[in-house]
């Protein structure tokens, strides 16, 4: 597991695109908010949450057909399926790997953009926590949308349409932490939900996943 | 286990493609140090019967008995990522079986002064050979290879039958669909007996029926 973990993280970072890429377009998004909407810093206050959740929901869909199509264009999850590895923990180390180069810089990023949007600094905190709580779910519902359209030709879009609304409880849950946050409420309810959807993603999806993966490689 | 129980036993297997049943009735096995070659010719199901007894497509009938320790499959595509370098490659594959040392399988196909290459820089030839080096990482005794010489050239292809040797000689089997003489004793398996043609029996059409 180790290693399939190990060699996905080094080809996202070797063979660029992967990596960049999320954050830059994650940038671009939360960046065009405030150009859209005008310089009311109260306005954007309030919706500064928001926007940071969904501009890490969208990078985090744009990166996920990497998660199995390259493997599966170049014969690898062939062999990976007839390895010692049990799928499972196949899909369960490639979502970690995509979460490490994708949701864990999103969530480093989080912060430093959210003073774009003028959200009040002593919601920095909970913004990270919120998207380091939420994104693993990311992942792994992408794991498992990329599973099911694996083969599929121009695929992409109908993964989209499949991930995001999995992607709903993540999202209101995430945002209504960070906003929450960031206006002095307590976090607990929202926090407890947020991490229930994720853990719950943990112990379903992987096998899910290896189910749809064992009949796209049929 | 006796020593000379068959590694791999099929019996009386069905396999499709497409919603066809392409091939029924085939049924043999392989003992340790047997060699089969599959001939048959296109389309006759060569690739689907091996993907089936590697386990990435169930047989429409039929069992199939493998030893436990699992097989060792190479397909048309080698699996192989182009960022990284060639011992990165097989590395990864033996870690993976929990093998360690690929110097021996790097040398066996004439990779070693190349490991350090990106394996998007090899040649057809060059990555075929580290396709097949990876058999060598897996310590696997079943090899199932689907057509293994393609793109290999004339000392390539040589290299190749010696290392195949090396391993039915390890009391390893191989299964492999090739249509050229590799020039070692090796028994041959005509597809073309077991050839048939009809739809899939579905349980959802007998659900509706």
């Amino acid at each position: 597991m180790i290693q399939i973990f190990a060699r996905d993280v080094k080809l996202a970072f070797r063979s660029g695109g992967g990596f960049g890429l999320a954050l830059v377009f994650f940038l671009i998004v939360v960046f065009l908010v405030p150009l859209g909407v005008g310089p009311s810093g109260n306005t954007l206050a309030v919706i500064a949450p928001g926007i940071i959740w969904v501009g890490a929901l969208l990078a985090c869909l744009l990166s996920l057909d990497r998660i199995l199509t390259n493997d599966w264009e170049d014969g690898s999850l062939e062999l990976l399926a007839t390895s010692p590895i049990p799928l499972e923990a196949v899909i369960l180390s490639k979502a970690a790997a995509h979460w490490i180069t994708t949701g864990l810089p999103l969530a480093i990023a989080a912060p430093v953009l959210s003073v774009l949007l003028n959200m009040p600094s002593q919601g920095f905190f909970f913004l990270c926590i919120s998207l380091l709580v939420g994104t693993p779910a990311l992942s792994l519902i992408g794991a498992f949308g990329a599973a099911l359209t694996l083969g599929v030709k121009r695929g992409g879009l109908l993964l989209s349409i499949i991930v995001l609304p999995l992607y709903v409880p993540t999202l209101i849950f995430g945002a209504e932490v960070a906003s929450r946050g960031a206006g002095g409420q307590p976090i607990e309810t929202p926090l407890l939900l947020l991490g229930a959807v994720t853990f719950g993603t943990l112990a379903a999806l992987p096998f899910a996943a290896a189910a749809a993966l064992r009949l796209s490689l049929r | 286990m006796q020593d000379n129980a068959p590694l791999l036993q099929l019996s009386d297997i069905a396999c499709a493609r497409g919603g066809r049943v392409v091939l029924e009735g085939v049924s043999f096995s392989l003992r340790p140090g047997q060699g089969v070659a599959l001939r048959g010719a296109n389309g006759s199901g060569k690739t689907t019967l091996l993907r089936t007894i590697a386990g990435l497509q169930p047989p429409v009938s039929g069992t199939i008995t493998c030893a436990e320790e699992g097989l060792a499959f190479a397909s048309h595509a080698d699996g192989l990522k182009g960022a990284l370098t060639v011992s990165e490659n097989l590395l990864f594959w033996a870690t993976l079986h929990g093998q360690d040392g690929i110097n021996a399988a790097l040398s066996a196909f004439a990779l070693s002064d190349l490991q350090d290459r990106r394996a998007a820089n090899l040649s057809a030839g060059q990555k075929r050979r580290l396709g097949l080096a990876r058999l060598l990482v897996t310590g696997r005794r079943i090899w199932i290879l689907d057509e293994p010489t393609v793109s290999l050239d004339y000392a390539a292809t040589q290299l190749f039958a010696q290392v195949v040797q090396a391993h039915l000689a390890k009391g390893g089997v191989a299964l492999m669909a090739t249509h050229i003489d590799l020039g070692f004793e090796c028994q041959d398996l005509d597809l073309t007996t077991f050839q048939a043609s009809r739809a899939v029996a579905s349980e959802f059409d007998e659900a509706f029926a």
